[in-house]
C-alpha cells in the first residue's frame, strides 16, 4: 500500500534515472541538534519532557532549502510543475522546452509512481531527462530531486523543469527547492477544481488554464477565473494551449524574465 | 493525506530526541497541528498505532493539540480566525486569502524516562 495516503497503489522502490535508491534514506547526519543534556547509558532517572517544538517536515524543508541554494548558485530557473494525472504536463514542458529553444537551455526532470513513458516523450523531443519512479510514493520529495539533479549536466541548463507525479493533494506540502511552483488546470477539469485543492492552488506562484483549445466543450472560463483568484490571489495566472501554441508566447517571455532576475 | 509518513517522522525525532536525552522510553507525545494542515487528528492516532509499534515509543500516549487558523488581511491589516484558505476580510470585506496560523505540523514535546 501506499504508505503516504493509504490510496493502496502497489509495491517497489523509488528509481531515478534507472538506478534503484531507498525511498526513506538517512541522510547521513546524525547528529543530535537540542539543548538537553546527554547522560551516561545505564543512568536511571525518573520522567522528563523534551519541548522540541520542531516541525514534522523540517527534514524535507531543510534538503529543499540545501537544493534551492545549489539551484541559485547553479544560476537555474527551477520549476515545479504540479497537477492532476491528465492536464497536460508533459506536453506543456515540452513546448515549453521547445519556446524556448534558443533562447534558454532546458532539463527535465519527470516524477511518476511507474513507466519511464513521460521521459521517453521529452527524450524524443530532445531535451535532458532523468525519469523518477516513485513506485509507491505518491509526491517527490526533496531527497528525490537532488539525487535526480545531480544526473543532469546542470552547467549546461538555464531552466529546470521537474514535472511532479501527477496529484493536487500531496505535493502540495512538499518543497523541492523551486523558485516557482507551476500548477496547471486544463479546461477539461472542472472549474471547482481550486475550490477542491485549495492548499495546492493557494501554494502556486503560477496557475496556467490549459488546454485551451478544448474551451469550447462547456468550460465557464469567469468561473474558473473567480475561482483561482479566490483561492491563490498572489499567482501569476496564464491561459494557453500548449497543442496549438496559443497563449505560450506570454508564458515564455514570462519565463525569460524570471530568468533574468 | 499522508498521515502515515507524517507520524513516522513523529516517532523517529520522538525516539531520537529520547535517546539523545538518555531516556530507555518515550511514554508521551505532543503534537501541534493545524486546523488547515491537510492532516486529519483522527488518521494521525490511527498512523501512531501502526508506527510506533516495535519501538521505544511503543504504548506512548498521544496528545494533539490543533491549532485554529488566523488570516490576515493585505488590505486593512485585520487579523481574524478563519475556516479556510479563502475568506472575506470581516472589517473591510476584501477576500482574503493570506494566512497567519492554521498550518502546523510540529512536534511540541515529548516525555520520555
Amino acid at each position: 500500500m501506499c504508505k503516504e495516503c493509504g490510496c493502496g497503489l502497489g509495491g517497489g522502490s523509488v528509481n531515478i534515472g534507472g538506478h534503484a535508491h531507498d525511498h526513506d534514506p538517512d541522510y547521513g547526519h546524525g547528529h543530535y541538534h537540542g539543548h538537553e543534556h546527554h547522560h551516561e547509558a545505564g543512568h536511571t532517572h525518573g520522567p522528563f519532557t523534551l519541548n522540541l517544538n520542531r516541525s514534522l517536515m523540517e527534514k524535507n524543508d531543510r534538503l529543499a532549502e540545501r537544493n534551492r541554494g545549489f539551484f541559485n548558485a547553479k544560476k537555474l530557473l527551477v520549476l515545479n510543475v504540479v497537477s492532476s494525472p491528465g492536464s497536460g504536463k508533459t506536453t506543456f514542458i515540452r513546448e515549453t522546452a521547445a519556446k524556448l529553444a534558443g533562447k534558454l537551455r532546458v532539463g527535465v526532470i519527470v516524477g511518476d509512481l511507474a513507466t519511464d513513458n513521460d521521459a521517453v516523450r521529452l527524450r524524443s523531443a530532445g531535451v535532458p531527462v532523468v525519469q523518477i519512479t516513485t513506485g509507491t510514493v505518491c509526491h517527490l520529495d526533496a531527497d528525490m530531486v537532488s539525487k535526480a539533479a545531480a544526473q543532469l549536466a546542470l552547467d549546461q541548463l538555464d531552466v529546470l523543469i521537474i514535472e511532479n507525479v501527477g496529484n493536487l493533494v500531496c505535493p502540495a506540502d512538499y518543497d523541492l527547492g523551486e523558485d516557482l511552483r507551476v500548477v496547471l488546470l486544463s479546461t477539461t477539469e472542472g472549474e471547482d477544481k481550486p475550490l477542491k485543492y485549495p492548499p495546492m492552488f493557494h501554494s502556486a506562484n503560477v496557475a496556467i488554464v490549459t488546454k485551451s483549445d478544448l474551451a469550447a466543450a462547456g468550460f465557464n472560463r469567469e468561473q474558473t477565473l473567480a475561482n483561482l483568484k479566490r483561492v491563490s490571489h498572489h499567482a501569476q495566472v496564464f491561459e494557453l494551449s500548449a497543442k496549438t501554441g496559443d497563449g505560450m508566447e506570454g508564458w515564455v517571455d514570462y519565463l525569460v524574465k524570471q530568468r533574468a532576475t | 493525506m499522508h498521515e502515515v509518513s507524517i507520524m513516522a517522522e513523529a516517532v523517529r525525532m520522538a525516539v531520537q530526541s529520547a535517546q539523545a536525552a538518555g531516556a530507555r522510553r518515550v511514554t508521551g507525545l505532543r503534537l501541534r497541528v493545524g486546523a488547515l494542515s491537510g492532516a486529519v487528528p483522527e488518521a494521525l492516532r490511527f498512523a501512531w498505532d501502526v508506527v510506533s509499534r516495535d519501538t521505544i515509543a511503543a504504548g506512548a500516549r498521544l496528545e494533539i493539540e490543533t491549532v485554529s487558523a488566523t488570516g490576515w488581511c493585505a488590505v486593512c491589516n485585520a487579523v481574524f480566525e478563519c475556516a479556510g484558505f479563502y475568506n472575506e476580510c470581516p472589517r473591510c470585506h476584501n477576500p482574503s486569502s493570506e494566512l497567519r496560523r492554521g498550518r502546523e505540523l510540529e512536534i511540541a514535546a515529548v516525555e520520555a524516562e
